[in-house]
């Protein structure tokens, strides 16, 4: 009997030690980073009850199997068997019926948490996304302009409605405790609170192919009047771009065209805009060639006609952009110097 | 020539053609593209063919494997060569990029696989019995000591090593793989696969997501094999049979898998594919032909589970010996039912689910592109309807060599026996219900998703059934730790921290964070070594005696362990720690400011220190064959009917039948054991 007595103690002590090394890594109480929406509280508290849980299971088991390792060890030399024991029905009862109790209880739990994190403000602020391969792009239509990044207002619940213009991708912001695919044919829904100011990402956590791994766009989560500020700005910014370069800018964020060729000499996933007009571009085949209008309305149309050194084919998708809005973007392209 | 080992002439072999083949892929290659491509995939293939089968022609000669792998060369080049002539006269492009053209890749594909087939012999008999032809039931042998391996042969015994050494095989290759791209991953930015790589036609990223995708799937047949490997060998002598129900389907569900392994493999230098193992479409539709191979190879290695499973479940049914009523079944029997039963009915949705996308990409049929009214989540739906029940087929023949273990080494009865047994059967039954749950982010039915965490979360009541019992086992046991016991404690602890890091996952609310992170790598990594890897090995070190007459050196097999069980704690406990961090699953890179460099780098050396004590296990694997200590007797005091008789096994099992005349388990009884040998029955001629 005593050992029961001694295995029961060690099981309670050793829930508490495993509990309180996974607190030391900081992992018990909260998930990492830190939590920025009002959603992620709930799955903070969800997994903290989790944390306990696993804890006394891990106990409930290794303690025993360790305490029998070192107390039953046949001696040296002894051939003798153990106990004749074949099982104890009531007990093999019991440790059915415990654990599915534990289980609907945690199942609810889960349950109401989902619910919870997934309570609709009818004054939700409705913002578009589409997602292509690498890139995001988000779509404000109350004011009816496009951005590459991410700007919400803090405490203001936003629906993000999400469309895919090639593969699956999903929507993830390690911050929001929240992750919702995006898949082509389909509208999905990401229904967010921001509660904490800062700057954060949008990652990208389905494989979508080569660049997944950088299919990351900033996310900025401000104070209601820096956000007013920041779209007074970019309305601003979309009523000055009535010129060739302006349409032709605007065209190169909305068709996603920024997150994989950048404006500054940045190595993305293509090639650089920045001085790339009129310079000279070498190609995988040996070759080079002079990036003049056609070449670059070649290029955009059928990419894998001439492709430049280092970068690989049959990475960058189609676009149905008319003549103009092609010869717009490379207006936009010779700004770039 | 004949003073060489075979081996090194294999190797010498595998050199020559190799370069033979790589040269004439790139003169092929040549032709078709007018520029010399040095890591092209053309000449990679080719290369890859030719030393392939060069080796076993330089090890076995011209017969068996060799005559199956020349067959499958020659017939894929027959079928591409077809179809790439109707082509032609159709008007299309006859040769593409990668010399065939995609229509070309998968029917040679195809047709190569049937004449492996064919090649090897595995169809003789059957294409007799067609002709009318008899052939004898046992077959006489044709081939002595190692080389009966190489062969086809009907016996379940030989049949088991070969899975298992084809396991151990593409386990190997499967383990390099991940070391690549793990070595990639020890620090944030791109080291060695940058965008400036080109190797078989794929960027540094590109190449980094074939090695990815094809480390998940080339361990996922291997384990497949692995199973089938012990359950092949052990089960037949389990229950007292000769062989199994049907020797030549055996055969051939074994050697169907040696096509799809080398399909597999090509897949990587055919262009590769960038999708993770579950190919989810519409992302799996525009990869390259790698996409094709990889889908044919997991199509023709189905066929293998499905027809193997079939005939465990024969054999269990009608081969039982006298008295083995259902509660005298060894557990590992129940265990292999339970595994049959979800081989036999769920293997077909994984193939048809990459049939379907294998025909969108070749005839335009839009299954799931939505632009033809197809549906990319119902692929998923599909194909994880196979492959969540799967994992149970991976875990529940190695939680059945756990049970069956335990009680030798402890020398008590197995806990509640009747329990374990139906908490196998219950596991089966619950994974059945359960695959939405690796959806809960795809965008379906969002409701659903409660009813599939309230079924996901029921597994956990069978599961826990296993580990109480296994606890109550070893209470008060006579408990020694010989190398087999370690590994069966490895993994019923590993496999705890599997099950421990499951419910997380399983809990919508926290797995709309967990999921696609490392979080999933790390918990996935722990049911899998807990329910596979470790018992794998607890099963090689407890039935190689029987095998091959000789021990595995105890020392080497202690250092195996000790060196592999805390290299693997720190290795998923780092995965999980940086999942948990943000690290998201699949990514060549990973954001600096994440901070997770350092985890990263640490959990990089616990991998390589796993390697290095498989390459132990390895070494201590063939040197034990020829230089093992001769196994006396019962090497490990077991009531079970193979340690009954001299090892090796004999070649027809047991001379005289058995009869089960009390528990399976039942030490500490005091009884006659488990089996008695029956004496045949006096002559009644007169």
């Amino acid at each position: 009997m005593y050992h029961f007595v001694i295995v029961g103690v060690l099981v309670i002590l050793m829930t508490i030690l495993t509990y309180m090394g996974i607190d030391a890594v900081g992992l018990a109480r909260h998930m990492n980073p830190v939590s920025a929406s009002a959603q992620a509280v709930f799955v903070d508290q969800m997994w903290h009850w989790e944390i306990w849980v696993i804890s006394f299971l891990f106990s409930l088991i290794v303690v025993p199997l360790v305490y029998s390792l070192i107390f039953f060890r046949q001696k040296k030399g002894e051939m003798k068997d153990g106990e004749h024991v074949e099982g104890n029905t009531q007990l093999e009862i019991a440790w059915t019926i415990m654990p599915l109790i534990i289980v609907v209880i945690f199942a609810y739990f889960g349950a109401y948490t989902l619910g919870e994190e997934r309570r609709v403000d009818p004054n939700a602020m409705v913002i578009n996304v589409k997602a292509q391969q690498f890139t995001w792009t988000f779509e404000y239509p109350q004011y009816g302009f496009f951005s590459s990044e991410l700007h919400l207002p803090v405490d203001q619940q936003v629906v993000l409605k999400m469309e895919s213009a090639d593969v699956i991708h999903s929507f993830w912001v390690p911050e929001f405790r929240l992750k919702q695919d995006v898949v082509p044919g389909r509208t999905t829904e990401y229904r967010i609170t921001p509660d904490l100011e800062g700057s954060y990402k949008v990652r990208c956590a389905e494989l979508c192919g080569t660049s997944h791994a950088y299919m990351e766009n900033p996310l900025v989560v401000t104070s209601q009047a820096d956000y007013d500020a920041w779209v007074q700005e970019q309305i601003a910014i979309a009523a000055a771009s009535k010129t060739p370069e302006g349409q032709g800018k605007v065209l190169a964020t909305s068709n996603g065209c920024v997150g994989c060729h950048s404006a500054d000499g940045t190595k993305l996933t293509g090639p650089t805009w920045f001085d790339l007009f009129g310079s000279e571009v070498p190609l995988a085949d040996g070759t080079t060639t002079t990036a003049d209008e056609a070449y670059l309305a070649e290029s955009i149309k059928d990419p894998n006609v001439k492709v430049v050194e280092g970068f690989p084919a049959n990475v960058m998708p189609a676009f149905s952009l008319t003549d103009e809005e092609i010869s717009n973007i490379i207006a936009y392209i010779k700004t770039l110097k | 020539m004949k003073n060489i080992k075979p081996f090194w002439r294999g190797i010498l072999f595998l050199v020559v053609f190799g370069a033979v083949g790589y040269g004439l892929g790139l003169g092929l290659d040549f032709l078709m593209v007018k520029s010399l491509r040095f890591s092209g995939p053309v000449p990679s293939v080719f290369a890859l063919l030719f030393a392939f089968t060069a080796f076993f022609l330089g090890v076995f000669g011209f017969r068996g494997i060799t005559r199956g792998l020349v067959w499958q060369v020659l017939g894929t080049l027959v079928g591409g060569l077809l179809v790439a002539g109707i082509r032609a006269i159709m008007g299309l492009p006859a040769f593409g990029d990668f010399f065939f053209t995609e229509p070309s890749w998968v029917f040679g594909a195809l047709t190569g696989a049937i004449s492996f087939l064919f090649g090897v012999g595995v169809l003789d008999d059957w294409m007799k019995w067609t002709r009318g032809i008899d052939t004898p039931d046992e077959h006489e042998e044709h081939y002595h000591g190692w080389e009966k391996y190489f062969a086809v042969s009907l016996d379940h015994k030989v049949i088991g090593v070969q899975y298992t050494v084809t396991a151990l095989l593409l386990i190997s290759i499967g383990g390099l793989f991940a070391l690549i791209f793990r070595s990639e991953l020890a620090e944030s930015q791109l080291q060695f696969l940058t965008t400036n790589l080109n190797l078989f036609s794929q960027n540094g990223p590109q190449l980094y997501n074939s090695l990815m995708s094809l480390h998940g799937m080339i361990m996922i047949v291997s384990i497949l094999l692995g199973t089938a490997g012990f359950i092949n060998y052990v089960v037949p002598l389990l229950l007292g049979a000769q062989d199994m129900a049907f020797p030549r389907l055996n055969a051939f569900s074994y050697w169907v898998s040696v096509p799809a392994a080398v399909l597999l493999l090509m897949s990587l230098f055919l262009g590769g594919f960038d999708t993770g193992w579950t190919g989810y479409p519409p992302l799996s539709a525009r990869a390259p032909v790698g996409m094709q191979m990889f889908f044919l190879g997991v199509f023709v290695a189905g066929w293998s589970s499905i027809l193997g499973s079939l005939n465990v479940l024969v054999t269990v049914v009608r081969m039982r010996a006298k008295g083995m009523t259902a509660w005298r079944l060894p557990i590992l029997v129940w265990a292999a039912v339970a595994t049959g039963l979800i081989a036999l009915t769920a293997t077909q949705l994984i193939g048809l689910s990459f049939q379907l996308v294998m025909f969108q990409r070749l005839f335009g049929m839009g299954f799931f592109d939505p632009a033809k009214g197809g549906n990319p989540v119902l692929f998923q739906h599909l194909f994880w309807f196979y492959s969540h029940p799967a994992v149970y087929v991976f875990v529940l023949p190695g939680l059945g060599v756990i049970s069956e273990l335990l009680p030798v080494f402890v020398r008590k009865p197995l806990f509640g026996y009747k329990w374990i047994a139906m908490s196998s059967l219950g596991i089966a039954l619950v994974g059945f219900v359960v695959w939405a749950h690796h959806m809960f982010t795809s965008g379906m039915n969002e409701y659903l998703r409660i009813p599939f965490m309230y079924s996901t979360l029921l597994v956990a009541i069978p599961t826990g059934v296993k580990f109480f019992s296994w606890v109550a086992t070893m209470w008060k046991g006579k408990i020694s730790t010989p190398t087999p016991m370690l590994f069966v404690l490895g993994g019923i602890v590993v496999f705890l921290m599997g099950g421990l890091s499951g419910p997380p996952n399983a809990i919508v609310s926290t797995d709309l964070q967990l999921h696609d992170t490392y979080f999933i790598v790390g918990h996935f990594h722990d049911t899998i070594f807990g329910g596979f890897v470790f018992p794998f090995f607890a099963a090689i070190y407890y039935w190689f005696p029987k095998a091959t007459g000789r021990r595995m050196n105890e020392t080497l097999g202690k250092i195996h362990f000790w060196l592999m069980t805390p290299a693997f704690f720190v290795m998923t406990f780092g995965m999980m720690y940086v999942g948990l961090l943000g690290m998201r699953r699949r990514i060549v890179d990973y954001d600096p400011a994440l901070h997770l460099d350092a985890t990263h780098f640490v959990v990089t050396i616990a991998a390589f220190l796993i390697a290095l004590s498989v390459l132990i296990f390895f070494f201590n694997f063939f040197n034990s064959i020829k230089n093992g200590e001769k196994a006396e007797g019962n090497v490990w005091n077991s009531r079970s009917p193979e340690w009954q008789v001299p090892s090796p096994m004999p070649v027809h099992n047991y001379e005289k039948p058995l009869e089960v005349v009390g528990e399976p388990y039942g030490y500490g009884s005091g009884d006659d054991g488990y089996i008695k040998f029956v004496e045949p029955a006096v002559n009644a001629h007169k």
